[in-house]
């Protein structure tokens, strides 16, 4: 399992398109997603789950991934975040 | 819940006979206090001056006899209780029946920043109101991913690994006149521990479905408002898996099947997916056969009974054809 804080940088903040982002690149992947924001924990996997954290610019997440693929997972949403979902 | 302010009581949304009809008229600085009890306090003793057991962190709820008795310590200039009353860190204070606190009362609220709120529901009203509220608020809570909807009455929460067929399942079950609860993210309430209620995680963002192919759709808009509802009971848990051949399914549903949600037992029953097997009807059935259930009536076993009564009466009979031949 690997477990990583991961920081919102984009203005706008996860709406749809970020969302559909992530889910993307966390589909490509054999292992779980979970993104955890207070005391909310969703499914990575889920365009709706994510958009309902209500995660707005500079809010922080934690991201948790499992699986056999877990650490080069991490590292793809990692660098999306990191990215700002190429906006 | 990790923090539940007074401005949070005033801004639920509770709908007719829970409706606590609640506005602050005072102390406006103590809104941002936080409540952390579920209990509700009658401060009638401490009002007398007894203050032992004084459980100053719940909710103070004025009735006419304390606002009464309330008036008589003002008349008679003794306030030394009440003063004594806000040195303590009191949530805040709810006056009942519409009545008004007397000026004293109000000015020592507002310089210990205490809100005080009016209802005008009777004070045995109010307290069972809010008692309610508040072990709904302060119940335990799980976010669960699946779709919640209600089939024939039946609250059926529909969970499954991604890409099951969740939403389309849940789809195509709105499609038939059924209701959406929430798709996706469930969130689960332990009422009481008796029930448990689900609902969606974000009142603006529930009803809505994210279907593959055709995006992020608004089941309200679509299907109407018949289609949807706000909350459930959630009294059936359907698991939606792979079809594998090797595993053994439930063949002739006598098997009671439990899912645990926060400490309460809730019915399940595992559903195999596979190209073919058109699951809403079947989710349907299993919701029709849950009613029956409830009005105590086991399909499985009365089947079994007619099966065990037949072969009796088969067995009887031919012992009667088996001494005729001998005859």
């Amino acid at each position: 399992m690997v477990t990583r804080e991961i920081k919102v940088c984009n203005r706008a903040g996860i709406h749809a398109r970020p969302a559909a982002n992530i889910v993307k690149i966390a589909n490509k992947f054999d292992s779980e997603l979970f993104l955890e924001k207070g005391t909310m924990k969703i499914n990575g996997k889920s365009i709706m789950g994510i958009i309902t954290l209500g995660a707005t610019y500079q809010s922080s997440l934690t991201m948790i991934c499992e699986g056999p693929e877990e650490e080069s997972m991490a590292d793809a949403i990692e660098k999306l975040f990191q990215n700002r979902f190429e906006e | 819940m990790s923090e539940f302010t007074i401005l949070d009581l005033l801004d639920l949304d509770l709908k007719e006979h829970n409706h606590l009809s609640l506005i602050c008229i005072a102390g406006r600085t103590g809104l941002s206090k936080k409540i952390t009890t579920s209990k509700i306090s009658r401060p009638g003793l401490p009002l007398s001056g007894f203050f032992e057991e004084f459980s100053n962190n719940s909710i103070q709820v004025f009735g006419r006899g304390e606002q009464a008795y309330l008036q008589k310590l003002e008349d008679e200039h003794n306030l030394a209780s009440i003063e004594r009353l806000f040195k303590y860190d009191i949530p805040c204070c709810v006056f009942c029946d519409g009545a008004d606190p007397s000026p004293r009362f109000t000015v020592l609220a507002e310089e210990t920043g205490t809100a005080i709120l009016k209802t005008d529901l009777l004070s045995s009203d109010f307290s069972r109101r809010l008692y309610q509220t508040l072990d709904e608020v302060f119940a335990p809570t799980q976010t669960i991913h699946g779709v919640l909807v209600e089939v024939y009455g039946i609250g059926v929460l529909i969970t499954g690994e991604s890409g099951v067929g969740k939403s389309e399942t849940a789809l195509e079950l709105i499609e038939r006149g059924h209701r959406l609860i929430s798709d996706d993210t469930v969130r689960l309430r332990n009422i009481s521990d008796n029930f448990i209620v689900g609902m969606g995680e974000n009142p603006l963002l529930a009803h809505h479905m994210e279907i593959r192919g055709l995006g992020i759709l608004n089941l309200a808009n679509l299907f109407g408002v018949g289609a949807i509802r706000d909350r459930k009971q959630v009294q059936l848990s359907v698991k939606l898996e792979q079809w594998d051949a090797k595993k053994n399914y439930d063949r002739v549903g006598e098997g009671s099947l439990h899912d645990t949600f926060l400490g309460i037992d809730i019915p399940m029953v595992i559903i195999p997916v596979k190209p073919g097997r058109n699951i809403p009807v079947i989710i349907e059935t299993a919701a029709r056969n849950e009613r029956l259930k409830k009005l105590g009536y086991y399909s499985a076993k009365e089947f079994d009974q007619s099966v065990l009564k037949w072969l009796e009466s088969e067995s009887a009979r031919n012992m009667y054809s088996f001494n005729e031949e001998t005859h």
